[in-house]
């Protein structure tokens, strides 16, 4: 295997809504030219770009193509695209570099959640022949879980709001936070249900955002980064899409990716769990135990739909970069109710 | 400076599907007012069936008969339901495993409030009257621990087909909505790449070439020249002139992109790449922010442009 490295890190602020297009565009020319700024390169200096986004949530086909209006890619320029979160087109990109094909990749996602409804768009993702004609919606699904795991007795509503609350106390030091601040648990649980056993607090916020990671292989990571965050694992599995057939309290390719990637010992996680049950659910798939998760915020804090995901891969590798760990964990998921699970192990070597 | 303009956009569409024969099985089965399973590898029984197994991916085809009554595994309650939901006053989601059945079931329960739903309450399925083969021949579940209804004759299907209406609030971009604003004045606006000094019309979000946003808008004329063009002779849905007609790409003169249009006023076996055309708007009151102000283009009358005066922009 070629070492590999997650070296540079930009993203937007999380906000409810923007002004720009579902194409992302407006989104990616300021992070893009932040995170090639930072590493002292151009784009000519990229071997591949890969995008993860969507074209329900933008509303329009190909938005990818329109996206690419933002690198710039003339000359031609090698690149691709995964209509999923973009910790899946890293996945593709990592794929490229271990086939020696390039030294350097940047990955980029982006989502404009506020242009739709988001829990009406997320129904497009399930079975189209006996789930989707229902339009379930994305809360509502997960209100499913987070009862079945109340009443097997793994969590509780209590546990969830202090998940809440201590994402959006995290958050208060991401100045890029949608969500944050001061909240009592208890002040959470006097709130109205939006889809009992979920609150709101449960519930990650509607956000517009983008995100890019660049990649890079062995010296040339060395070169562009005082401490790169080497990728050490990186895996992801996926569990049954009918989900009647599924135990919904448990995730068997959380544990199956964690395991897989080498995720004992981590230091630092961040999870992508869009509601505070599943927070609860993946920190028991992954053996994470007492460490940090998600000093960010995570998605509670602030979730861009297609690139939350990679964000959280992003964010873990800054605590590399930066010095405060030396092993980490990012994760995405993708699917309805944890479906699939993608699990990326970094470490810093001194 | 103002929001970009905006306006709703609404994507509708039918999702037709052929069914299969495990599906097909299935939903002819709702049409009869039955519900069939499929046994998997490990012996479990799943509703809806699978085609294929979870585990062992093996193909599946041994269907079991199972009941319309079951019981509630999970649920969660939706105070406020959404478009094409199966009700439209609050109801539960819920996992509901059919007896005979070992895997659960997505539907609605119509509990009318939510301390009347439980995990583990039975349940029974309110078939609808005009059923056609689709999970939707389930109305819903309602609270019942009485038996399902009888069966009944009906055809097999083989087709299902799921509309799908999202709605949007689609937003111009900063360098577009200059552009819109401009028509809605008779005016074509365009910009300048800072970077590479080439004028799109109509603007983009940012230069394809050099990934910077423009900057300058420039104000073009409603003339250029056709850089190529094809005859539409065949008939399409949705088609408002009658064929053969002209669609012509249009190089405004102090543009570098040319945009699609349509031409008219000349016979289609006359028009050539290099003519010189002009607009032909719409009258003033009809004018908005789209490009269909201008209703088509003509040609000037002007003498051809030479080759090398658009090869670069073909
Ligand atoms: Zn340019």
């Amino acid at each position: 295997m070629r070492d590999v490295a997650v070296v540079g890190f930009a993203q937007t602020p999380c906000v409810r809504e923007t002004d720009g297009t579902t194409n992302g565009v407006e989104m990616l020319v300021p992070i893009f030219h932040e995170v090639l700024g930072g590493l002292g390169l151009t784009k000519s200096d990229i071997g591949f770009w890969c995008s993860g986004s969507s074209d329900y949530l933008a509303g329009r086909a190909f938005s990818f193509v329109s996206a690419v209006d933002a690198i710039g890619a003339f000359p031609p320029i090698m690149e691709s695209h995964v209509e999923m979160d973009a910790a899946w087109a890293l996945y593709e990109a990592w794929v490229k570099l271990q086939c020696g094909e390039v030294d350097t990749a940047l990955v980029y996602g982006f989502g404009k959640s506020s242009a739709g409804q988001l829990r009406r768009v997320m129904a497009m993702q399930l079975d189209p022949y006996v789930v989707t004609p229902l339009w379930p919606d994305s809360l509502g699904l997960a209100g499913i879980q987070a009862r079945m795991g109340i009443e097997d007795g793994l969590w509780s509503e209590r546990a969830m709001a202090e998940v809440a609350a201590r994402s959006r106390a995290a958050a208060m030091s991401n100045p890029l936070a949608q969500l944050s601040g001061p909240v009592s648990p208890e002040d959470l649980l006097d709130e109205p249900y939006v889809a009992d056993p979920l609150r709101r607090h449960d519930c990650a916020p509607i956000t517009d955002g983008a995100s890019t990671v660049v990649l890079a292989a062995g010296d040339r990571a060395r070169e562009l980064c005082e401490r790169p965050a080497w990728i050490t694992g990186f895996e992801h599995r996926v569990d049954s899409p009918s989900f009647g057939t599924r135990d919904l309290t448990a995730s068997p390719s959380a544990v199956a990716a964690g395991k897989a990637a080498g995720a004992d010992g981590v230091e630092v996680a961040e999870l992508h769990a869009p509601f505070t049950h599943q927070e609860l659910l993946l920190s028991q798939a992954l053996g994470l135990g007492d460490i940090t998760v998600n000093p960010s915020g995570g998605v509670l804090a602030g979730n861009p739909m297609f690139t939350a995901g990679l964000s959280r891969i992003g964010e873990a590798a800054r605590r590399v970069h930066d010095g405060t760990a030396s092993k980490v964990l990012g994760h995405a998921t993708s699917g309805p109710l944890l479906q699939q699970n993608l699990v990326c192990v970094m470490e810093g070597r001194d | 400076m103002p929001r970009p303009l905006s306006a709703p956009l609404d994507v509708g569409f039918d999702y037709t599907r052929s069914t299969g024969p495990t599906l097909g099985r299935f939903l002819s089965d709702l049409r009869r007012r039955k519900v069939t399973g499929i046994r998997g590898a490990d012996g479990r029984v799943h509703v809806p069936p699978l085609e294929y197994d979870p585990v062992t991916a093996q193909r599946l085809t041994e269907f079991v008969d199972v009941a319309s009554t079951g019981v509630v595994r999970g649920w969660s309650w939706i105070p406020e339901p959404l478009e094409g939901q199966p009700l439209d006053r609050p109801f539960a989601w819920a996992l509901i495993q059919l007896d005979g059945a070992d895997t659960s079931l997505l539907h609605a329960v119509d509990a009318g409030s939510p301390d009347r739903i439980s995990t583990g309450a039975r349940v029974r399925v309110r078939w609808r009257g005009d059923r056609v083969g689709a999970i939707t021949d389930i109305e819903c579940f309602e609270l019942s621990d009485g038996p399902g209804d009888e069966p009944v004759e009906a055809d097999d299907v083989t087709m299902v087909t799921t509309p799908v209406h999202l709605h949007y609030t689609h937003t111009a971009s900063p360098t577009e909505d200059p552009f819109l604003r401009g028509l809605m004045e008779g005016r074509l606006l365009a910009q300048r790449c800072p970077a590479c000094e080439k004028v799109y019309f109509p603007p983009r979000p940012a230069c394809p070439t050099d990934g910077v946003p423009t900057t300058d808008a420039v104000e073009l004329s409603d003339r250029g020249t056709i850089t190529t063009f094809c005859v539409v002779n065949v008939p399409f849905l949705g088609q408002r002139i009658p064929p053969p007609y002209v669609s012509a790409y249009v190089l405004l003169d102090g543009a570098d992109i040319p945009f699609l249009h349509l031409l008219l006023g000349v016979a289609p076996e006359d028009v050539r790449m290099g003519m010189r055309v002009e607009a032909v708007w719409k009258p003033r009151e009809e004018w908005g922010p789209t490009m269909q102000n201008i209703d088509h283009f003509k040609p000037s009358g002007e003498p051809d442009a030479p080759f090398d005066s658009y090869s670069q922009h073909l």
